[in-house]
């Protein structure tokens, strides 16, 4: 469904990603580690086509993200760290321009606002402005943007951040029911959260991989029982490499 | 074309969710208004003057060309206050999208970087057409109370109307390049007040260099709409402004794909 390959990413000097490759199957989640500035939310716009790689490709559901940006677009959900919302707008009104925006016809644009708000659980607020949202609230809206178009592939950077725990779990358990039906690429630093929801793991630092398997495979590996102890002791080992 | 709708009806009625299109609407009226009254004044004293001295002498009223007198001031007017308000209007289309993260969603989502372009330039412009058909009611006033000639009145309107659409590339084209709003506006009327100045420089220079100057002057362009002489010249310069400008403000949002 998702396919990357020796992806590179160059900001001038300063390499962000360094020929990083792997693939999502279709309906499973991929949780996507790494520390602060490892090249994550690089790889995220990369595959949703907001910027180009220096070089490799990312194909998704067959269909190179360059070659062909509107058809991959409009397949794609994409949930940015900060939520893109106009703080002007009402929820309703926000999500039938995303909708619009991702090609939902006129015609369906009131069902799939409808769809969503029930996915996310935001009918009570759809009529206020988002301006007026709790931080919580405004993620939720973040996310039904996302998935208005019922796109075939989410990308998710960072959804639960700035959460209190009961609207972390409340994500968590929507990212899990939304799986099967998508394909989902989930940037978080909240480690449980991957170890509940993901099917399979790639950690990357300093843009390279450092690790990819499932969660029970890396415990198995590094005779670990939490994905917290096994992130820890792989970005130590590789501090500990460079040093 | 749907794209361009969409992103059209949101940027237009975000004008007017926020206090933008009723301040700068308000302003611009104020201010037109104001000169519009100043010009009906010193109108009708020259006219009592001219009565006043045909009646000691004697003689006929001589006539009056309230085209003159009237309607190409107050276009001439109305012309220098758009460069004041126009930024005012463009200010925010990219900046506060770069400065929010919406442009993420924009840019991410199945649309071309032109229709964006295209659909906040078209909804800048239709508020600017709305604010500027508003000042239809000075020269009514003057149709009304007075004998003008209309066409040139309506030629002006072209000339008015051009010239807001170059001004909104231009504030469009920076806007895009910015993500602080007053830096986009402050830019924006640098450029407009550059392009109403450099008329002036045609005056201390000579040749061919005088005639670049006065080329490219904005306000040069709209001398003969105000006298009701449509030249297509001069329609011309504003269509290629618009069309460089805007062509600028597209290739300024595709770097950013490259840049970020």
């Amino acid at each position: 469904m998702i396919e990357i390959n020796n992806l590179t990413k160059r900001y001038g000097n300063f390499l962000a990603v360094d020929n990083i490759s792997f693939k999502v199957e279709k309906g499973k989640i991929l949780g996507f580690l790494g520390p602060n500035g490892a090249g994550k939310t690089t790889t995220m716009r990369i595959i949703t086509g907001f910027m180009p790689a220096t070089e490799g490709n990312v194909s998704v559901s067959g269909f190179d993200v360059i070659k062909e940006p509107l058809l991959t677009k409009s397949k794609i959900g994409y949930l940015p760290e900060t939520p893109p919302l106009y703080m002007d707008m009402t929820v309703d009104e926000y999500l039938q321009f995303a909708g619009l925006l991702k090609q939902v016809s006129t015609k369906k644009i009131k069902s799939a606002v409808d769809n969503a708000c029930l996915k996310v659980d935001i009918k009570d607020v759809k009529g206020k402005v988002i301006k007026a949202l709790s931080k919580g609230y405004k993620q939720r809206v973040g996310l039904a943007q996302a998935i208005i178009h019922d796109p075939e592939v989410l990308i998710l950077d960072e959804p639960t951040i700035g959460l209190d725990p009961i609207q972390i779990r409340e994500v968590r358990d929507l990212i899990k029911s939304l799986a099967g039906n998508h394909t989902i690429i989930l940037s978080t630093h909240i480690l449980p959260e991957v170890d509940m929801t993901c099917d399979e793991v790639v950690i990357i630092k300093n843009g390279k991989i450092i690790a990819q398997d499932t969660p029970k495979g890396l415990a198995k590996k590094m005779k670990k029982s939490s994905l917290e102890e096994i992130f820890i002791d792989l970005i130590s080992e590789s501090k500990s490499e460079e040093k | 074309m749907k794209n361009i709708i969409t992103i059209f009806n949101r940027e237009f009625k975000s004008y007017f969710s926020s206090p933008i299109a009723y301040i700068v609407i308000g302003l611009f009226l104020v201010l037109t208004g104001v000169f519009f009254y100043l010009l009906i004044s010193s109108f009708m004293q020259y006219s009592a003057n001219l009565q006043w001295q045909a009646a000691r002498l004697r003689q006929a009223v001589p006539p009056v060309n309230v085209n003159q007198m009237i309607i190409r001031p107050l276009f001439s007017n109305i012309s220098v206050i758009t460069l004041f308000v126009v930024p005012m209007i463009t200010m925010r289309t990219f900046s506060d999208e770069k400065k929010s993260g919406t442009l993420e969603l924009l840019l991410t989502s199945p649309i071309t970087t032109s229709q964006i372009v295209i659909g906040k330039f078209l909804a800048a412009f239709s508020l600017y057409i709305i604010m500027a058909l508003l000042t239809w009611v000075y020269p009514l006033v003057v149709i009304l109370f007075g004998n003008p000639d209309v066409p040139p009145i309506s030629i002006a309107y072209i000339g008015i109307i051009g010239m807001g659409a170059a001004s909104i590339g231009i504030g469009l084209w920076i806007s895009s390049m910015t993500e602080n709003q007053i830096i986009s506006a402050m830019g924006t009327f640098v450029i407009l007040l550059f392009l109403w100045l450099v008329g002036w420089f045609s005056n201390f220079t000579t040749g061919s260099i005088a005639g670049f100057f006065k080329y490219l002057s904005i306000i040069e362009h709209f001398n003969d709409f105000s006298k009701g002489i449509f030249d297509t010249g001069h329609l011309m310069y504003y269509i290629s402004l618009s069309g460089i400008t805007l062509f600028l403000a597209h290739q300024s949002i595709e770097s950013l794909r490259w840049r970020s």
